[in-house]
């Protein structure tokens, strides 16, 4: 049973990728460049978030090589605070908000509900240019010397007593917002109005459902975020004085404004990554996901009380007693449907017939680090212990173990699962099982022990910390070569795969889903007629019974 | 194929009326005074003290800035329901509007949530 | 709809059917096209909504707290022209609904009417705007950039608002903040000027399209979503009205 697995290929001496697909269909950059095609944009997309990835996890490494000694031993301090506040927008911004949904969302949900396009395949390529021009300004950042003040911008400090590139960040992610705006507000428009016949929303796979709540959260999430960079951005160079406390602002404005994003945006991340979990569990056991309607309706009920949670960022920054208990409270409910989740995942497993190629690995871990993760986001939820944990290592490890371990690995999960559909090519399975195992490792010696540090007291964003901490400091640096190894491999091998891989089929998982159901890589339209839908999601006899037509007319 | 295809206009053109209801001009005009009524309302109204009510002490409510504030919103929903025709569409096009509200007070609500209560001390 | 065949597998295989050159081949029919993309639109503006709702909590608050300064500086703000833009834009609303009546109707000179009407009214619009702006830098209220508390520390020393509602000289510290009121002022209003000229621009577009009968063959969607966005401009017009104009003229 161990060495069981589930994929079933076409017979390599004979198989050839389809002649007639989306990477085919036409040659040549502007074919690229002014493309509408959904799966083109999500190429686009894939290896820009990449390409920012590696600048963005190239950062953190310099962060942990500096975290080895406990004085500022390899840069400045002010040079620590640019490095640290560059990992963060890169990583949030760049990466993590675009990850699943501009990539495998782009590429997957019109298959998923059985539509030729996104319905705004030009606003589609404009959100790509936008996000191309917000990282180009990102880069600029840097190159100008960089900004100090954290990812989070806080206020005053932003507004006031620096004078790094506020302004240029801030424009950058101003525009990187409207890009993910637009994603958003294409997918629910897609959802909604363009399933296929018979796709009734509770025939959906749980995946779109998780990416139609991230919309919304992105739709209704993100401008807030816009106006408040403009805010700040005239703050500095016109001096308005709503952040200035002598022109009788407040700075706890910015915050509040700030984090009405900034929490739902949290969720956008995660939430994409756990549609592809519901995916990957239930193929990889070979079982619907259990309690379809409570994973869906959790979806929906995540996006929405996400958006009544944002002061829990703010409870040392000066809110009132009476605000810090409601958005607690509130807190506390959030956490939820977020569970809920978890325990119908487990139960889809429960006497599933369980296999253990890569998506299914790095799903495993998703369930294991998010579940740690999120329950120490009940301490930081709970005002008492939040005094004490916040602005330390506890939060950079809880938020590390929510977005990496559990995000992260979910993209890894997603773009493993459906490397065949997209490339037409599997990936070596044996090297990256070991990745995701090698990252596995690498994530929990990297972050665990800062789950210690942030106990025993040491605080965030410092490059010089008390010389007791430099132990477990050093434990995790060492944990982070590791888990750049496991981060580095895919690169490789997904790369090798394009050219060597196995030719993969249809459906090498023998998944449910519409996008199974079609060639590998898609056609540009593709469909070559629209589906027109009669069963559940995760329907498994189903696929049996057409598997048993197909071998039945081919013989 | 040509029936067909005279068919399938007559259809198109049906459910062009069915779906998307036309307005007549006549509502808008009515919706046009009654705007231009409430404007020389609302001006009217901010000439004149309207008094307050002291719900409890240190918390008072002006009755001028809830009146402009309704007269505001009235002519808010009519511009939404006639101007951008949305008493004659889907449910899911009202739904989304409402939604939109919704958020936008929770915004402005919950943030006030901490500016009102700042005054009453730490516990 | 189309023609169709069943196949065994239960899929149905479409005919290439006629359908209309604006249709876009990723759609199955024109109406699943204007529904798309008119939600899209309402999606746009829930946006909108989302943006401008920044601007209003600080307003909320800042008038919360500084409300004397708000009054005072309210004041220095013309009634009169106040009013007439509110109606300039109540009105501009009626022709862009009629536009896109027109449009349904297939009355292509009524369209390029009520559009040019519309144009001709969010230049107005813009043209009271700016002369209200100009007076305001004229009397130095422009704060950051030409900008003077004489007013507000001595009411009297601007006879023709002085005669009108009699302020008392506002303490040094409350004087001060009338410039919150007034960035404030500038921020709402200029942000909902950029919309207007957006909107103008795109109705100069759709003019020129109308005069080529674009939106009179049955594809009114441009013309509709369109007002969509104008009607909401109009309603960030409505809520700022009364909270800068009319805070309190007694």
């Amino acid at each position: 049973m161990s060495a069981a697995t589930i994929v079933s290929l076409p017979d390599q001496s004979t198989a050839t990728i389809p002649k007639m697909n989306f990477l085919s269909k036409e040659n040549g950059l502007l074919s690229w460049l002014l493309t509408g095609d959904h799966k083109r944009i999500a190429t686009l997309y894939l290896i820009s978030i990449t390409f920012f990835f590696f600048i963005g996890g190239s950062l953190a490494g310099l962060i942990r090589l500096e975290l080895l000694t406990p004085q500022t031993s390899l840069m400045a301090a002010d040079t620590y605070n640019k490095v640290f506040t560059m990992h963060g927008v890169i990583m949030v911004f760049l990466f993590l908000v675009p990850s699943v949904p501009a990539t495998i969302g782009n590429f997957v949900i019109p298959l998923m509900v059985g539509a030729r396009d996104l319905a705004l395949p030009k606003i589609n390529l404009l959100s790509w240019y936008l996000y191309v021009i917000a990282g180009v300004m990102v880069i600029y950042t840097m190159a100008a010397g960089g900004v100090d003040t954290g990812w989070t911008f806080t206020s005053p400090l932003s507004t006031h007593y620096l004078n790094t590139h506020v302004i240029s960040t801030g424009l950058a992610i101003f525009v990187a917002g409207f890009s993910s705006i637009f994603t958003g507000l294409n997918f629910i428009v897609t959802i909604h109005k363009m399933r296929a016949p018979g796709m009734t929303w509770f025939r959906l796979p749980l995946f779109v459902w998780s990416n139609y709540a991230a919309s919304i959260l992105m739709v209704l999430g993100t401008p807030v975020l816009a106006i408040t960079l403009v805010l700040v951005v005239l703050e500095r160079t016109v001096h308005i004085g709503v952040f200035d406390p002598a022109y009788g602002g407040d700075p706890i404005l910015f915050q509040h404004l700030f984090w009405f994003y900034s929490h739902p945006a949290v969720y956008i991340m995660i939430l994409p990554g756990m549609g592809v979990i519901s995916e990957v569990v239930s193929t990889f056991s070979r079982k619907r996901v259990f309690g379809y309607t409570a994973v869906a309706f959790s979806s929906v009920a995540i996006a929405v009380f996400g958006f009544f949670v944002w002061a829990h960022h703010m409870f040392i920054m000066g809110i009132s007693n009476y605000a810090a208990l409601v958005f607690s409270l509130l807190t506390m409910l959030v956490a939820v449907p977020s569970a809920i989740k978890i325990f119908n995942w487990a139960f889809t497993l429960y006497k599933g017939s369980i296999t253990f190629e890569t998506p299914m690995l790095y799903a495993f871990g998703f369930m294991g680090l998010f579940t740690i993760g999120g329950m120490t986001g009940v301490f930081l939820g709970s005002t008492g212990t939040d005094i004490h944990l916040t602005e330390t290592y506890f939060i950079v490890a809880h938020f590390h173990f929510v977005m990496v371990g559990g995000m992260l690995m979910a993209f890894l999960s997603g773009i493993h699962f459906w490397w065949p559909k997209w490339t037409g090519r599997m990936y070596p399975e044996k090297i990256s099982q070991f990745a995701a195992v090698v990252t596995f490792i690498g994530f929990n010696f990297t972050f665990f022990p800062q789950f210690i540090l942030g106990t025993l007291g040491m605080p965030r964003r410092y490059a010089a910390y008390p010389p007791e901490f430099q132990a477990l400091n050093v434990f995790s640096t060492a944990g982070a070569t590791i888990l750049g190894v496991g981060y580095l491999l895919p690169i490789l091998y997904l790369t090798w795969s394009l050219k060597y891989g196995e030719i993969a089929g249809n459906n090498p998982w023998q998944a449910t889903g519409l996008e199974w159901q079609t060639q590998s890589p898609p056609l540009t339209e593709n469909f070559p007629e629209i589906p027109i839908v009669d069963h559940e999601a995760y329907d498994y006899e189903w696929l049996e019974r057409q598997q048993e037509k197909e071998v039945a007319s081919v013989g | 194929m040509s029936e067909h295809n005279q068919q399938d206009q007559h259809n198109q053109h049906d459910e062009h009326d069915q779906e998307h209801h036309i307005v007549s001009p006549v509502i808008y005009g009515t919706i046009l005074l009654a705007l231009l009524i409430f404007t020389g309302l609302t001006v009217w109204m901010s000439f004149i003290d309207l008094g307050a009510w002291q719900i409890a002490p240190g918390l008072t409510l002006f009755w001028n800035p809830v009146v402009a504030l309704a007269i505001a919103c009235t002519k808010m929903t009519l511009v939404v329901l006639f101007f951008m025709h949305v008493k004659y569409t889907t449910k899911l096009t009202k739904l989304t509007v409402a939604s939109g509200f919704f958020v936008f007070i929770v915004l402005i609500g919950m943030t006030m949530t901490d500016y009102f209560t700042r005054a009453w001390g730490r516990w | 709809m189309s023609d169709s065949t069943s196949t065994a597998s239960g899929v149905i295989a479409e005919v290439h059917h006629e359908h209309p050159s604006y249709q876009r081949h990723h759609f199955e029919t024109v109406d699943q096209q204007f529904d798309a993309t008119n939600f899209a639109m309402w999606l746009f503006l829930l946006t909108e909504i989302m943006f401008f709702g920044g601007l209003f909590t600080a307003y909320m608050i800042m008038r919360n707290w500084y409300y004397p300064a708000f009054v005072e500086g309210s004041h220095q703000l013309n009634v009169g022209w106040g009013t007439a833009n509110t109606a300039v834009l109540i009105l501009s609303s009626f022709t862009m609904a009629m536009s896109v009546w027109s449009a349904e109707m297939r009355k292509k000179g009524m369209l390029i009417l009520f559009l040019s009407l519309t144009w001709i009214l969010g230049l107005a619009f813009l043209g009271i705007k700016s002369i209200e702006y100009h007076e305001k830098w004229v009397k130095h209220h422009v704060p950051g950039l030409h900008w003077s508390e004489s007013s507000f520390l001595n009411p009297a020393s601007d006879p023709e608002v002085y005669k009108e509602y009699h302020d008392k000289p506002l303490a040094p510290d409350m004087a001060q903040k009338t410039a919150e009121y007034f960035f404030l002022y500038f921020a709402m209003t200029g942000m909902h000027a950029l919309h207007m000229i957006i909107g103008i621009s795109l109705l100069t577009f759709m003019i020129f399209r109308a005069r080529q009968g674009a939106y009179t063959t049955g594809h009114v969607t441009y013309v509709e979503n369109f007002g969509l966005y104008w009607h909401f401009v109009d309603i960030v017009w409505i809520f700022l009205f009364p909270l800068l104009y009319l805070i309190s003229r007694y």
